[in-house]
Formats: C-alpha cells, structure tokens, sequence
C-alpha cells in the first residue's frame, strides 16, 4: 500500500463520519429517548378536534386552515368529524385542554428539530398574569 | 437502448417494493435487513476499494496543469493552476471539490459559418452539477435531525434557512426544488444531445433515476401523502442503537424511499459514485508540479545489478595490459 500516512487517516475519518450519529447518541446518552407529550387527564379533555392518528400527522395544517378560516372568511367555528362543532381558537381550544406548551408541544418539535410560528403571534396562557388579559383574543 | 434497460430497471425494483410491502407485508426485510446489509455493504465496499486504489502504484508524476510551472525566480508562477507546494495542492483540490472547476473548462463546439469553428464555454453542465450536489448535500445534512438526538442547532438553523422563502404549509425547501430541476436537466441531457447520449450507459441513467426517485418519493411524502415523523425517528434511533423495529404510521411511499436509499449506498462502491473519494486519489490532481525540482522516482524500480567500468577494470586489467589495452589505473 501507497502513502499509508494519508490514507489510513482518511479511511478514519469516513468511518468516523459515516458512524458519526451512533456516536453522537451515545455521547448524549439519549439514543433510547422517546418524546412524552402529556396528555390532559381530565376525562372530559380525552377527545381532540381530529383522531389521534390524523392530528399526530396532519395537525399543522389543520391550524393553518384554521388561520385563514378566521383571518380570511371571519368562519369562527369548526366542523368537526365526529359530528361536533369547535370554536377556532389557538388558545381557546387547543390550549385549553393541552395547557402546557413545553409539555406538549416542544415535546415532539424539539425531538425533530421543528421550528413554528404559532407563538410568534400568539401568547400561550402560561405566559400571561391572571387578569383580564387572559381572556382576551385567539 | 441503455436508457430503457435504467427505466424498466426502476420499475422492476418499483414493482419489488410494492409487492414486498402491499402484498406480502414484509415490513422487516424493507425496514431493517436492507438497511442494515445495505450500510454495512456501503462501508466496508467504500474501504475496500479505496484500499484496492491505493495499493496500485503511481509510477508516473502526472499532475494536468494549465498555469506556468516554477521555474526561475523572475518568472511568475501559478501555485494554484500549476501547485508546487502542497498549499497550491490543497487549495486547487479544494477549488475542484466545492466549484467543480474542471467542469467549466467544458467547451461547446459549434461549426458558425462554413469554414468557422466557434468554441464556447458552456456553463449549463457545470451549473446543473453545482445545483444537484449542493442542495444533495443540503439534504443530506437536514436529514441528520432523523439520526441525532438532540438536534443540533446547526441542522435546525439550515432547516429554516432552507425555507426561507416558504410561508405557507406544507414547507417546500429551496433545496428540494433545486434538486428536483437539476436532476431534470442532467437526466433530460443525456437523452436529448446525441454525442452525451451515446457514451451514455445504463448505469448513467440508473444513478440519476434512483436519486430521482429518492428526491420524488421525498417531496411527495413532505407535501402530499405525509407520514409521522416521531415515529420515523424512533424507528431511526432504534436501528442506531441496534434494537430494530419496523416503523409504525409509514406508508407504501415511505418503504420506496428507504429501498431506493438502501439500494443507492449499497450500489455506491461498486458505481460510479466512487468519484467522492476518488477525487482526492487522482494522480492528475493531487500531485504537486515538481517534476524538475525532484527527481521522482518510479516505485516499480526495483535494485538493478550493474556492472561499473571501475569493476570491469578490476576484473580484467591483466589480461587487458597483456593485449596492450589502454587502463585507467595501473
């Protein structure tokens, strides 16, 4: 074998990088991580707008259609598909069975590395002080 | 000819997915054994056949250069189009690695009037392969949030500038659609341009179609048919930490992609697609312009055995002075 000094290093160096996440996993000790959203255990906040397997998937788009259904045609309600109509509301209605952000929402977003929007508008209610505030807006 | 063999090939492995998974539900063999022989083939054939190239000898220096050698001190010399110091070496390398150089010294030859031949630089090679290998490699580093966790910051911040343009949902990276256009036009000039087309092979078409269908099947899972990306993580990190499960809430599309990625690293070593390590092993361009300040020195030689003047001498000096030959030494 030719030039030994430098191919052996690169050879290294690829398998370094081609087995770079095992190594990145077990350095962070979360290679058996599993994102927990918590789920509301009030019985009556045990059914989403949507079932769960459509939510898990498609829950993002239906928030943006959602948006442009208040934004744009001022339609305030949702018709659901098990026959039940929901007030659109970020705050009002996904939040309010869902109260904690980081407990639910950042569970998954940070375990894919997504970035949202929702809260560049949007307050969540722990963000704000009881008062008259927290009643205010979708 | 070479390109109906690529395209009923596709279909053929298509048709193998969609039998596999739809019809006998061999979730297993689709979701853990081909990818795992499909890596393991990657790395160890990627290793092997580097190993095989660095055992040929170079017996030649060969380095192309288009610039002036170093010569005289009061002659100007081109370290990068003509390196003399593995500086020079290691920035025209670099120069061909990230720019594709090489390819913009692609010339179309164009006959203008009767007797006039017309030499152009054509770029449109050279942009399509800039195109395709960046927004690849775009790619490639944003899939990285399936494989680490936590996500570093860096994959994350790539995500959002890969969509900086995009406000609505479902998200269209830039990268996504650049790639898509770019494997278009190199797959669309080998079947237009009759020169590109007959040194064109199967295996040419088979590259671009995989990778075609790996980009497609993508795109499609991102904007129409979506599948649940936690889970998909999950199954990831499942398979890194060697305890292997079938992914749940995937569909049919998402078995095509991971079969045609599986297939596409597991035929790397064998392809064409060696051109990523081979770049740095080519004699042309990793050898520095020293061919008459050095003397390099063939590693075929082996030691000769010679016979100087001075043995001779020594050997025969009596029988030469009796025959009156003149000798050096008395």
């Amino acid at each position: 074998m030719y030039d030994k000094s430098k191919i052996i290093p690169a050879l290294v160096i690829f398998l370094g990088l081609a087995t770079y996440p095992i190594w990145h996993n077990t350095v962070s000790g979360k290679a058996r991580y599993v994102p927990k959203p918590e789920l509301p255990t009030d019985k009556a906040k045990k059914e989403c707008v949507e079932p769960k397997t459509f939510i898990r998937v498609n829950h993002k788009t239906l928030l943006e259609d959602w948006k442009f259904s208040v934004v744009r045609n001022g339609i305030r309600t949702y018709q659901a598909s098990n026959k039940k109509a929901y007030t659109i509301s970020l705050n009002r209605t996904c939040m309010n069975c869902h109260t904690d952000k980081t407990k639910f929402c950042d569970q998954c977003h940070t375990y894919m590395g997504v970035t949202n929007k929702c809260w560049d508008c949007h307050i969540y209610p722990k963000q704000l002080s009881p008062g008259p505030l927290a009643m205010r807006g979708p | 000819m070479g390109l109906w063999y690529a395209i009923s090939g596709i279909l053929l492995l298509i048709f193998f997915v969609v039998i596999g998974i739809e019809g006998i539900g061999l979730y297993s063999l689709f979701a853990i054994f081909i990818p795992y022989a499909a890596i393991l083939l990657f790395v160890v054939g990627f290793i092997y056949r580097v190993l095989k190239w660095a055992s040929s000898p170079v017996p030649f220096h060969i380095p192309t250069v288009s610039g002036q050698q170093k010569s005289l001190p009061w002659i100007k010399a081109d370290n990068i189009n003509s390196p003399y110091t593995t500086g020079g070496v290691v920035k025209r390398l670099a120069l061909e690695i990230l720019l594709f150089r090489s390819l913009l010294k692609n010339e179309k030859v164009e006959i203008d009037a009767p007797h006039r031949l017309l030499f152009r630089t054509s770029v449109l090679l050279w942009l399509g392969a800039m195109a395709f290998h960046w927004s690849l490699l775009v790619i490639l580093l944003r899939h990285l949030r399936f494989f680490l966790e936590p996500v570093p910051s860096v994959v994350v911040i790539l995500q959002r500038v890969d969509s900086i343009f995009q406000n609505l949902l479902p998200i269209l990276y830039i990268s996504d659609l650049i790639i898509v256009i770019a494997l278009a036009y190199l797959f669309l000039r080998r079947v237009i341009y009759p020169q590109v087309k007959y040194i064109s092979l199967p295996s040419d078409y088979f590259v671009l179609l995989t990778i075609a269908g790996i980009a497609l099947s993508g795109v499609l899972m991102r904007l129409i048919f979506k599948v649940d990306l936690v889970q998909v993580k999950e199954w990831v990190m499942a398979m890194l930490s060697f305890r292997p499960m079938p992914p749940k809430g995937v569909s049919l599309l998402f078995y095509i992609h991971l079969f045609f990625v599986s297939l596409l690293i597991a035929y790397f070593p064998l392809s064409k697609l060696m051109h990523m390590p081979g770049i740095f092993l080519s004699p042309t361009k990793n050898m520095r312009n020293t061919s008459r300040n050095d003397r390099h020195i063939n590693p075929w030689n082996h030691p000769v055995k010679v016979h100087t003047y001075e043995e001779y001498e020594e050997e025969f000096r009596n029988p030469m002075k009796e025959v009156g030959l003149p000798v050096e030494k008395e």
